[in-house]
């Protein structure tokens, strides 16, 4: 293994000279990784995500990370990240579709508890029927849990996703998990350049001590200390203990609005955003996109682009600034459900703006004519 | 837990509870005590919940006087009635969710581990028969077989109690209890064997009729998973309230079930197992002497 510096995130984000290699969207988590410094990540198999957790299971072999291992399924994986971040340390994980619903009941639990756990979701299809071909459909179930979301559209975002959320979710005032969120197989498993900060470089260590909860390790007081008690007494005073936590989760996710800005640039990106027509998605829809709204503009048509990079916290106020100057939102989406374009409708004035479409799902890919058919009816 | 650590700070003295400031003078942090001691110390649990005559709360209290390492211990509880007093209970403890504690207590081992590498941090799983036979059983025995480093100790009441009383793994056959209206149809599972076969090196059966020896088998339990690998203590607690016997009688009822053979007091110990507590005990008689 390579001898690491520990540098200031900023200076690993932003200052760091990049080199572009040639790499899958797992071998891009797993550069992230190498660079996160990560005490623990524990792997449970699904495609399309096991790749990456075989290549973070490299780096532990390499002495990149201290601790890992195979556990005996997500839930029980969700279950161990979740004491061993209660025990002080940087944890990694990663799973995808079927997995993300086994798992389900921790990510409530990971929010609740304030654990900064960074977990990336390698999205696919939701049974029955079975189908491993991608799909975002899990992003719907995941959006009410506490935890933070960003989509990546691409390996570049990936990497560079995955390592800034341990910054962003390890804040202080943030202090709640990250999930990254990534379509399978499209981004998983394609290559691309990627930009990547030099490998001898790695975040600074994750400090227990600055949690805005107590570590369950026995070195700090008071020691009668339950982590999480219960709130569940039929008084009043236990419904508002409880109701004032949810609200506290929620208030971190909207702390967490400042961090993003800085390390991700924005809640989203806009090209042409002054445009009548928009479309706005999020993951690789973003890429389809792109190719559509190109196609449209070389047609003389005047049409924009929005990339949804943060879901949570949602960029409320910045949807509903760009939607107030268009006179038409295309949501593209690769889900059945259209979870992203429901997001938009609720924070929007005028819903009628908002076109739920087109969507493809099951693991289909989304020609950009299809987007491009939609652009040129909003002009017919 | 770093020396001197726990102790109020000056000017606080007359605003901190009784209680803690006891923890303080006269808790059992960095000494020797343990059962037999009861009454001389501040015990680690305080004022819990569960019902009069309860098995479990005295198991409970026997468990934690029991600890060889108080300072230094980390408990993992899961969802039901012993959940109800680790609100009270003054050592680092976690709930998660019903049924995954042994998965906590292994990420948390193993955080524990990385981070004081030099320093004994002992993690002990402490849940209900329900927690461990049926909901959590896939973890709780994947942990075993990974030769995680932790001990869990099942609190066997025989029933779901805090839930209402319904049937569990661990109810005796032909119990007529909520959910098996016509009584029982299996008998109870075997978890000591199962635990022996799965790969833990120390496997006892007690109850908190007998004390002095549920102190040990708890010490011996949390000592051998320091460095040898997984142990199992299923302690029988039968519940009063849902099996309908008066809160007095638990006891009596204890020695009852003993006396017709359907609760055995059992140890297993591995050979690895046998020969380090030969050691440490032979150590500490030595000591002693």
């Amino acid at each position: 293994m390579t001898t690491q510096q520990v540098v200031a995130p900023e200076y690993l984000f932003f200052e760091a000279e990049r080199e572009r290699q040639f790499m899958t969207g797992s071998e891009a988590v797993a550069e992230a990784v190498k660079r996160a410094n990560i005490d623990m990540a524990i792997s449970y198999p699904i495609t399309p995500q096991s790749e990456s957790m075989h290549l973070v299971g490299d780096l532990y072999a390499k002495g990149y990370l201290k601790e890992y291992f195979r556990g005996e399924s997500e839930f029980a994986v969700m279950a161990a990240v979740a004491g061993a971040a209660m025990g002080g340390v940087r944890v990694f994980t990663a799973t995808g579709g079927p997995g993300t619903l086994r798992a389900f009941e921790m990510f409530p639990t990971w929010a609740g508890a304030r654990l900064p756990i960074v977990c990336a979701f390698l999205t696919r299809a939701v049974n029955a029927p079975l189908s491993i071909q991608p799909d975002t459909l899990e992003m719907a179930f995941m959006l009410d849990t506490g935890i933070l979301m960003f989509h990546a559209e691409n390996a570049q975002d990936l990497y560079d996703m995955v390592l800034k959320a341990f910054v962003v979710a390890e804040q202080t005032d943030v202090h709640i998990p990250v999930g990254v969120f990534a379509d399978g197989f499209f981004v998983t498993h394609t290559r691309e350049q990627v930009a990547v900060a030099p490998a001898d470089l790695k975040l600074p260590p994750y400090n227990p001590y600055y949690a805005p909860v107590p570590v369950m390790d026995m070195e700090n007081v008071p020691v009668r200390q339950m982590r999480d008690p219960f709130v569940m007494k039929s008084n009043f005073i236990s419904y508002a203990a409880h109701a004032s936590w949810q609200q506290e989760i929620l208030a971190a996710q909207e702390r967490a609005r400042k961090h993003v800005r800085r390390y991700l640039g924005d809640l989203l990106d806009t090209e042409h955003a002054e445009a009548p027509v928009l479309v706005m998605a999020a993951g690789t829809a973003v890429s389809q996109s792109r190719e559509a709204v190109a196609a449209a503009r070389r047609e003389g048509l005047e049409v924009g682009l929005v990339k949804l990079k943060s879901l949570r916290p949602f960029p409320r106020e910045e949807v509903r600034v760009l939607a107030r100057q268009a006179r038409a939102l295309i949501v593209p989406e690769f889900n059945r459900v259209g979870w992203l374009s429901r997001e938009i409708k609720s924070v929007v004035e005028d819903t009628t703006k908002v076109i739920d479409g087109p969507r493809v799902f099951g693991g289909m890919t989304m020609p950009p004519e299809l987007i491009l058919a939609q652009i040129r009816r909003c002009y017919a | 837990m770093i020396k001197g650590l726990f102790r109020i700070s000056p000017g606080f003295e007359d605003v901190m509870p009784a209680e803690y400031k006891e923890l303080v003078t006269t808790g059992p942090y960095g000494r020797e005590v343990g059962v037999s001691d009861l009454g001389t110390f501040k015990e680690l649990i305080e004022e819990h919940p569960l019902c009069a005559g309860c098995a479990e709360s005295l198991a409970l209290r026997l468990i934690l006087a029991s600890l060889p390492n108080p300072e230094d211990t980390v408990i993992v509880g899961s969802t039901g009635c012993s959940s109800l007093a680790f609100s009270q209970v003054a050592v680092h403890n976690i709930h998660s969710l019903f049924g995954n504690q042994n998965a906590v207590a292994t990420g948390l081992k193993r955080a524990l581990r990385l981070r004081f590498p030099d320093k004994v941090k002992d993690v002990l799983v402490i849940a209900g028969d329900g927690a461990t036979v049926d909901i959590g059983l896939d973890m709780v025995m994947q942990s075993w077989f990974r030769r995680e480093l932790i001990t869990t100790i099942m609190l066997d009441n025989e029933v779901y109690a805090n839930t209402g009383g319904q049937e569990s793994g661990m109810s005796p056959q032909g119990a007529v209890l909520n959910m098996a209206p016509l009584g029982k149809k299996f008998p109870k599972v075997a978890l000591p064997e199962i635990a022996r076969e799965a790969g833990c090196v120390y496997v006892a059966t007690i109850s908190p009729d007998l004390p002095r020896r549920l102190g040990k088998v708890v010490r011996r339990a949390i000592l051998v998973a320091r460095e040898i690998g997984p142990s199992y203590v299923q302690i029988f607690c039968p519940c009063p309230t849902n099996f309908k016997f008066r809160s007095a009688e638990v006891l009596q009822k204890i020695r009852e079930r003993q006396k017709e053979g359907t609760f055995q007091v059992r140890e297993y110990v591995s050979p690895e197992a046998e020969a380090y507590l030969a050691g440490l005990e032979g150590a500490k008689q030595r000591e002693e002497q």
